[in-house]
Formats: C-alpha cells, structure tokens, sequence
C-alpha cells in the first residue's frame, strides 16, 4: 500500500514534517504544500533531514504555493519534483491514500 | 476517480479553502468526479451568502457556488458547526425562530454520516485544514 502524505506546516514553526517524514514507509511520496513549501529550499536548517528523505521517498512541492510565498524555484533541493495542481490530483489518484498530516 | 473532499477551515483566514478550491477544479479539469467537499469546523463559514469581500479580492464563497453549479457539486456544511457559527438555510432559521438565512447557493446542511458516507464512496479522500 501506497501512501501520498500532505504536509502543510513549516517544519520551522511545527514537527508535523519530521513526523511525517518519520513514519512515512519507503516508497511512499511526501507533497508539501502551503507553508511547508518553506521545507524544500536548498540551504536552510532543514535541508539535511529532507535531502535524507528524498534518498527512499517522493518528495514534491506544490510550485504555485512557492510561488505565493515568493520562494524562487531555483533554490529547490535537486531530488525535490515541483509539482502542479493537475499533478496534485494524479498524485492522489496513484497511490492508494492520501494522508493530510494537519 | 472519485474525490471526497474536507475542508476544516474557513475562507481568508487559512489557505485551506483557497487549496481545496484548486484541487476540486484540478481534478474536474481532468475529468475526474468530486462526490462531495464537506466543510466542517470553521470551514462552514465558506457557506455564507452574506460574505462581501473587496472587489479586487478573490470571492471564496461565490466561487465554491459557481464550481457547484457548473459541475453539479454537493457542498455540504456540518450542521453543529454550521449552528455553532450562525449559518443557517430557511429549514433551521424557521425551526430555531431566527428571522434570517444566510446559506450561499449550491450549500446545504447536513450531518457528520454525509462525511463518512463521502469517505467510503470516495477512492479518495482529500483533506484541507490547519
């Protein structure tokens, strides 16, 4: 079973991305969305822990959420898809769940 | 596929609306079905026609009423959360003696079942909240 996981949350003002990231099982996919956005630019304290993860699951960022908070697409970790609404939605449709971490 | 989506928080205060809003589209562009967006908690307040927002400002509610009717949508507000908050269609206005309704076009209240009814007739469920 396949899950996509939803992170909304700046992993700078809440751990919902560590717990996620956390318990998420090889092979699934993460998608951060929101302000969690934050999460996939290259050089920040967090940089490490989702370079780890990218290693043994899908990461994604929801581009027009970078775009909102004016985070440049260039400073996105290599390893990192940026994705769009259309993608969201076939995310969810490949994988068997989607699992919102709020 | 057919989408379940929940929406737990209400407009111009999370973006919580404002994504599902772009998932529900994305995924009826795509020609996907959405079998229902249940809004609850604050998410109930996307459900009011009194909203005016200024005009150079995107209209949450209007645009969750065009989406419904354009694609024949069932949004359903939580109705303890909808009552909890002053949201009422003309059934609840008359049976609580209230002199008004507020309820947006394409809405209607219900109860928590049409959420789990959403869950398992959905092959997805897609939440929005904080």
């Amino acid at each position: 079973m396949s899950l996509l996981h939803t992170v909304n949350k700046s992993p700078f003002e809440r751990n919902s991305l560590e717990s996620c990231l956390r318990l998420a099982e090889d092979g699934h996919a993460v998608l951060l969305i929101e302000d969690a956005a934050v999460a996939a630019l290259d050089g920040t304290a967090h940089t490490e822990t989702i370079k780890n993860a990218t290693g043994r699951l899908s990461m994604y960022v929801l581009g027009p959420d970078l775009d909102a908070r004016g985070l440049s697409r260039d400073r996105v970790i290599d390893g990192i898809e940026i994705v769009d609404y259309d993608r969201f939605v076939m995310l969810a449709c490949e994988h068997d769940s989607v699992q919102s971490w709020l | 596929m057919k989408f379940g989506i929940l929406v737990n928080e209400g407009p111009y205060q999370h973006q919580a609306s404002d994504s599902a809003y772009q998932f529900a589209q994305a995924a009826l562009t795509a020609g996907h079905e959405v079998y229902r967006v249940f809004f609850y908690h604050d998410g109930v307040n996307n459900g009011t026609r009194l909203t005016v927002p200024p005009q150079d400002d995107r209209n949450v509610v209007d645009r969750w009423s065009e989406l419904a009717e354009k694609h024949s949508l069932d949004l359903v507000l939580c109705v303890a959360a909808a009552q909890r908050r002053g949201l009422l269609d003309a059934d609840e206005a008359q049976r609580h003696g209230k002199d008004a309704d507020n309820i947006a076009p394409g809405f209607r209240i219900s109860g928590l079942g049409q959420l789990i009814e959403a869950a398992i007739q959905s092959d997805r469920l897609v939440t929005f909240g904080d």
